[in-house]
């Protein structure tokens, strides 16, 4: 009786993401295609991927809140924890399982990794760049554990256990048999940082970063 | 001796609706026969039933409200014996989550039940006599066949949403495996695929408690004149501690003493907590049957949805495309949050759409009839989706 993915109207629950690590996701799933959001937050990722892509989306979101307001604006969200409860989808029941500023904040990064790509024949993960100059910098020059935008927590109170660089991220997916198709670094501002460099620029320059990763 | 006569009259009231109720009741004879899993053909029954709403030219706007144990089918409107607000006017009613001026709303009294649905309190056809224990045991599966059968009389090809919590949610999951083409939107609520062994322990108590009060007779009370109060009252305290929470019991009662300063030094109803199991006890044996409470346990703990797929949960909603949304709440101890994450795991190694979302909450099991604003929100969100993807009409159009 369902036939055709739902394509949510834009105005309905508000406006749209327009996030630049979302909109680089939205550019790299397919249309229409069955997408597992994991660590969907409040589902503002998967309403732009449903109106603008059409996609059969769901998604896991560990906190109640978040799974309720992502209930009602009409997504279907189960609340549950990346690390345990992705062992109970089947293989290959998606066509692309995305990871979105979660990979950090999971307790066993590559047992996720590896589970995306088992519940999915692709994985998009985003997340930030600790190997970022500003990082860097606050590291060497002020001897403290970086305070960014894109990691507002501090040390004591931060739920993000995993942090990595991009190059570290690299030899994860190289661990883990992802293939990388297609890495997009942005910048602190959101653009992407120039594509035909190598990864020790990206690494560098690079505030966070997307990759769209296959089965090898 | 005032009290008495009042309280007599409830029990008359109540005694009235098993076979001729306050309520729409279809009928259904020999070429409509319910063949129960006990193997045992039903081939003369009644269905009580209320509706709310109206029923779209489509039909395509039908929800079916399943109820709990001792529940019945004045879900949103006043109860005919005891007077009370309907048992689900929180979510069922104009503008209110499960929304009468969009949803033709449907709710059967369970069979086996008390309330005007062909139960042991029912006359037997057969010997003019109450059924009693010559009534055949029923299952959930049972229950939901009967309510299928409800619906094609009531010429509803396929329902918009079936829901329900606690038994009601088991009638909500046996309906989408059982009738996945008909089941558009389900949503089980504090509920389970099972009963879990301490679930069957605390019925048993019960049961036990009815049976050994020398007014039931083997059964036959209703045809001597009798009622096993005692033992139904007893059965209704026990159960009633496993649909709160100790949270909620010690908020609302600690150890309060009841009209009086100090403990009396006898067995009186010393305790607030003492005093509140006994009224909930006294007041549902006048508007309950106590055989219909030995059956209406007696399938919650037949219930194994995944024991009826040759033990795989995932296998009952095998290719299943209707969408659920599944709720528990924190302080459940009868239908812990773990049953429910078990439902929700099957659902996703079956691939169905289903959301989920465990509601914090210290009211207990209780907690799905009660003011649960989170439970509300996800109920209206999750409908309005599922309208949507059905076609049907958004609230405020003109069509």
């Amino acid at each position: 009786m369902i036939t055709a993915p739902e394509f949510l109207p834009p105005e309905e629950g508000g406006p749209l993401s327009t996030r630049p690590d979302h909109l680089l996701v939205l550019e790299m799933v397919e249309p229409g295609s069955r997408v597992l959001d994991v660590g969907c937050g409040d589902g503002a990722l998967l309403r732009l991927l449903q109106a603008r892509k059409g996609v059969d989306g769901r998604g896991i979101e560990i906190s109640q809140a978040g799974v309720n307001a992502s209930v009602a604006h009409g997504l279907s969200v189960i609340q549950g924890d990346a690390d345990t409860d992705l062992d109970n989808y089947p293989d290959d029941a998606f066509d692309q399982v995305i990871l979105s500023q979660t990979l950090q904040a999971t307790r066993n990064p590559r047992y996720v990794l590896e589970n995306m790509l088992r519940i999915g024949r692709r994985a998009v993960i985003s997340f930030p760049n600790f190997g970022h100059w500003k990082m860097r910098a606050q590291v060497v020059f002020r001897g403290r554990m970086p305070v960014t935008p894109q990691l507002p927590d501090t040390w004591y109170d931060t739920p993000n256990i995993h942090l990595c660089t991009i190059r570290d991220f690299v030899d994860l997916c190289d661990l883990a048999g992802a293939k990388i198709e297609r890495a997009v670094a942005l910048d602190s501002s959101g653009a992407p940082v120039r594509v035909n460099a190598p990864w020790w620029f990206w690494n560098l320059f690079g505030a966070q970063a997307v990759f769209s990763l296959s089965r090898r | 001796m005032g009290e008495a006569q009042v309280a007599l009259s409830v029990h008359e009231a109540a005694r009235r609706e098993a076979d001729a109720p306050h309520s729409a009741v279809a009928r259904f004879g020999a070429s409509t026969p319910l063949k129960l899993d006990c193997g045992t053909v039903l081939s003369d029954f009644q269905i009580a039933y209320q509706t709310y709403g109206t029923l779209n030219p489509e039909r395509s706007n039908a929800v079916l409200v399943c109820h709990a144990l001792t529940a019945d089918q004045h879900a949103a409107n006043p109860h005919p014996v005891t007077h009370k607000g309907g048992w689900w006017d929180t979510m069922i009613g104009p503008g209110k989550p499960i929304d009468t001026n969009r949803y033709f709303v449907i709710c059967s009294n369970v069979l086996g039940g008390c309330m005007g649905t062909t139960g042991p309190a029912s006359l037997n056809p057969a010997t003019g006599r109450a059924w009693g224990l010559d009534f055949p045991v029923v299952t959930i599966r049972d229950m939901v066949r009967a309510q299928a059968l409800l619906i094609d009389a009531l010429g509803i090809e396929s329902l918009f949403c079936v829901v329900g919590g606690s038994m009601g949610g088991m009638q909500v999951l046996e309906w989408a495996a059982s009738y996945p083409d008909r089941v558009f939107c389900a949503m089980p609520l504090a509920t389970g695929a099972k009963h879990s062994a301490q679930n069957i322990a605390f019925n048993e108590v019960g049961r036990q408690a009815i049976m050994a009060d020398p007014e039931w007779v083997g059964g036959r009370y209703i045809d001597e004149g009798r009622v096993p109060r005692k033992g139904l009252g007893v059965a209704r305290m026990a159960a009633h501690i496993t649909y709160l929470s100790e949270a909620a019991l010690q908020r609302k009662f600690g150890r309060n003493l009841q009209d009086r300063e100090a403990p009396t030094f006898t067995f009186d109803a010393d305790f607030q907590i003492e005093s509140y199991l006994r009224h909930q006890g006294s007041s549902f044996v006048e508007r309950f049957d106590a055989n219909s409470y030995l059956y209406v346990t007696r399938a919650m703990d037949y219930y194994d949805l995944a024991a009826d797929h040759g033990g795989v949960l995932a296998e009952a909603f095998r290719a299943s495309r209707t969408r659920f949304c599944v709720m528990s709440f924190t302080s459940d101890w009868l239908f812990p949050t773990r049953d429910s994450r078990a439902v929700v795991h099957a659902l996703n190694a079956a691939a169905a759409n289903v959301s989920f979302v465990e509601i914090a909450s210290d009211k207990g099991h209780d907690a799905f009839l009660l003011d649960e604003p989170e439970m509300f929100s996800t109920a209206r969100g999750f409908l309005h989706a599922a309208a949507r993807a059905r076609g049907l009409p958004q609230p405020g159009s003109d069509a």
